[in-house]
């Protein structure tokens, strides 16, 4: 394990460790493989699948908020806001129009990035706690409008997908794997969107003005227009990982665009470590598959049969999962991937063998 | 006439409730810089636990409802001065920090009133007098309006008052203001950020107790609703200013009223589109000071 996180900090062996990987979980439908405790069932099966897809649409999303909140510094509680834009959008337009699958897409995409971008400029004239608050407003109506309008959106009962536009590959359950291929597709795409902002211009200010903002505008930048780039890149993102999730799950429920689901985001960047493209992934699959395990862990017998002052608790995953949060921003800041660099770093120095990173060395002398 | 009357007073005593809660968050972010995800909790249990003194020992009579103000208030405090003590004390200067954990308490404190008292609501009943109507100018108001605005001016009153005359009032005002200056002056303000979270909690718990009355239940998820408008209210109003909680929640529960009623049911949308022209006018808020 130390010698796979040790070999982890060369760029090289870091893509082909990369490349393995999705070729890896690319070849999980075709392979028989069994994770008990972990998995609800072999590799292949439909179930195991629609799971698998959908923790790897949690690390997308996840990856998207990494934008805002790891990348910009900006604190959003609207972000699932654009998620069920994405989301209702296709649904919406799939049922109610002619519109081909790739044009719907198109038009919400563009109609997203439409939103994001006025919404984005009115709550950036507000910073820190305000903005966040702004921007739980913003998604707050979103869901109103939501639930109010269920001749359109289908209100508290959710919106089912129309499948006649829909190529037949991406309909039924057989076919469950062709929507675990696209999930994970596009979960490459969104760490090759979100890794090529970050190391751009744009991303190297919104860097800075993260850390300093009064300096970069010293400097002569705009740190407005960076940061409006980043809220436009991760809505326009959500936007487009809503509509894989309309139709992995056939459908979408007014849940996705309530304030808990995007604390569940936080959540899950705080769990895997804030500022690392690969904690959010990583922080989107566990969480996604603690959520599943807890869930069935709270219907189980065993914990029918304790008495009321454990059983009431442990049937609640959202209270574990609550809790083992606070228990991560108290006890381990940096999350799940700052366990794994501290323990890199032990190997590191215990081997003698790498060299020191740069960016580590600054780190420690602070 | 007489539907103006009902709304205005209605938005009243919505705009009561309004307020106790973001009083609370106002101080405690003007003094901390914390914004407190928790503190629709702190409305829920005590908003509970109150329910569960008032049904006890009978809910119909005045003293039942004044007993279950005050334990909503003590609770509310209680749970509050807790919260700042075990789990924001540790993180203080990280605002972020302070801000998730409050997130995880929010979230695992709901799921635990919905695993103790179930999902569905619990129907709270109060003295008769309650139930009833007063004619106010052709309009039949529910009495609970009355109570929630009377109950709610009179902390407005006593947390002013507070704040004006006694020493820690001293120091919360100087603290909202510059607080460095305050620890410079060798004033420890840690005692003052324990204390608006106790303030904050009781007045929080004050609102359960009414929201209970307005709404006739209690649920586990009544506090985050009632949170996201105190939030709207606290940054229209300006943070860290009482007198602009109070004026914004009025504000904002009365346009919410007057557009459900006129303007099909649009009143959240109202409130969310009035914080934007706020935000683009004037983004320190209606009295805040800071830019």
């Amino acid at each position: 394990m130390n010698a796979v996180l040790v070999s982890m900090r060369r760029p090289g062996a870091r893509w082909l460790l990369s490349a393995l990987l999705v070729v890896g979980l690319a070849a999980l439908p075709l392979l028989n493989i069994v994770v008990p405790g972990v998995l609800p069932g072999p590799s292949y099966t439909p179930g195991t699948l629609q799971l698998l897809a959908l923790s790897l649409i949690f690390a997308a999303l996840a990856l998207s908020y990494h934008v805002l909140f790891g990348a910009a510094g900006l604190l959003s509680f609207g972000h699932a806001l654009y998620f069920a834009i994405g989301a209702y959008g296709l649904g919406i337009l799939l049922k109610r129009t002619e519109l081909p699958l790739l044009l719907a897409v198109a038009v919400v995409l563009a109609g997203t990035l439409v939103v994001a971008t006025v919404l984005g400029a009115i709550s950036l004239r507000v910073s820190g706690i305000s903005f966040a608050m702004v921007t739980l407003a913003f998604a707050q109506a979103g869901s109103v409008l939501i639930q109010r309008n269920s001749g359109i959106t289908g209100g508290e009962d959710g919106l089912s997908l129309s499948t006649q536009q829909l190529p037949d590959f991406f309909v039924g359950v057989l076919n469950t794997r062709n929507l675990y291929w696209l999930a994970l597709a596009l979960l490459v795409v969104v760490f090759l969107a979100v890794r090529w902002f970050e190391r751009s211009r744009a991303g190297h200010v919104a860097a800075a003005a993260r850390e300093n903002e009064l300096r970069v505008r010293v400097i002569g930048l705009r740190p407005f227009s960076v940061k409006l780039v980043a809220v436009v890149i991760a809505g326009v993102l959500a936007a487009a990982i809503g509509m894989v999730y309309l139709l992995l799950q056939s459908g979408v429920v007014p849940g996705v665009a309530s304030s808990n689901f995007t604390l569940t985001l936080l959540v899950i960047v705080v769990l895997g470590g804030v500022g690392s493209r690969w904690g959010a992934v990583i922080g989107g699959v566990v969480y996604t598959l603690l959520d599943q395990r807890l869930s069935a862990l709270a219907g189980s017998d065993a914990i029918a049969g304790l008495p009321a002052v454990l059983r009431v608790p442990l049937s609640e995953p959202l209270f574990l999962l609550g809790t083992l949060f606070i228990l991560v921003v108290l006890f381990l800041p940096g999350g799940i991937v700052g366990v794994a660099g501290r323990l890199t770093r032990r190997a590191g120095r215990t081997s003698g063998a790498t060299r020191e990173d740069p960016r580590d060395v600054i780190e420690e002398t602070e | 006439m007489s539907t103006v009357a009902l709304l205005l007073i209605t938005g009243l005593g919505l705009g009561a409730l309004y307020f106790l809660v973001a009083s609370g968050l106002s101080l405690i972010y003007g003094l901390m810089g914390v914004l407190n995800f928790a503190h629709g909790s702190f409305l829920t249990i005590s908003a509970f636990l109150a329910w569960e003194v008032a049904r006890r020992i009978g809910a119909d009579s005045w003293g039942s409802l004044g007993l279950a103000l005050l334990v909503g208030a003590v609770v509310g405090g209680i749970v509050a001065a807790g919260t700042e003590l075990l789990l924001i004390r540790r993180l203080y200067e990280r605002h972020i920090e302070q801000v998730l954990v409050t997130v995880g308490l929010a979230l695992a404190s709901v799921a635990l009133f919905q695993g103790i008292w179930g999902t569905d609501p619990q129907y709270v009943t109060g003295p008769a007098w309650l139930a009833q109507t007063t004619d106010v100018l052709g309009a039949r108001i529910p009495n609970n309006r009355f109570l929630l605005i009377a109950v709610a001016a009179a902390v407005l009153l006593t947390l002013l008052l507070f704040l004006r005359y006694t020493r820690f009032g001293l120091v919360i005002r100087a603290g909202v203001e510059n607080r460095s200056m305050v620890t410079a002056l060798g004033i420890d303000v840690r005692r003052a950020f324990t204390l608006v979270f106790t303030i904050g909690g009781a007045a929080a718990g004050i609102g359960g107790v009414l929201a209970s009355h307005y709404f006739g239940y209690v649920s586990p998820e009544m506090g985050a609703s009632l949170l996201i408008f105190a939030f709207i209210v606290t940054v229209i109003g300006g943070l860290g200013s009482l007198a602009g909680a109070a004026l914004a929640a009025v504000f904002v529960a009365v346009i919410q009223q007057f557009a459900n009623f006129y303007l099909g049911g649009t009143g959240d949308i109202m409130v969310v589109l009035l914080l934007a022209v706020v935000l683009l006018v004037r983004p320190r808020g209606l009295l805040g000071r800071r830019g």
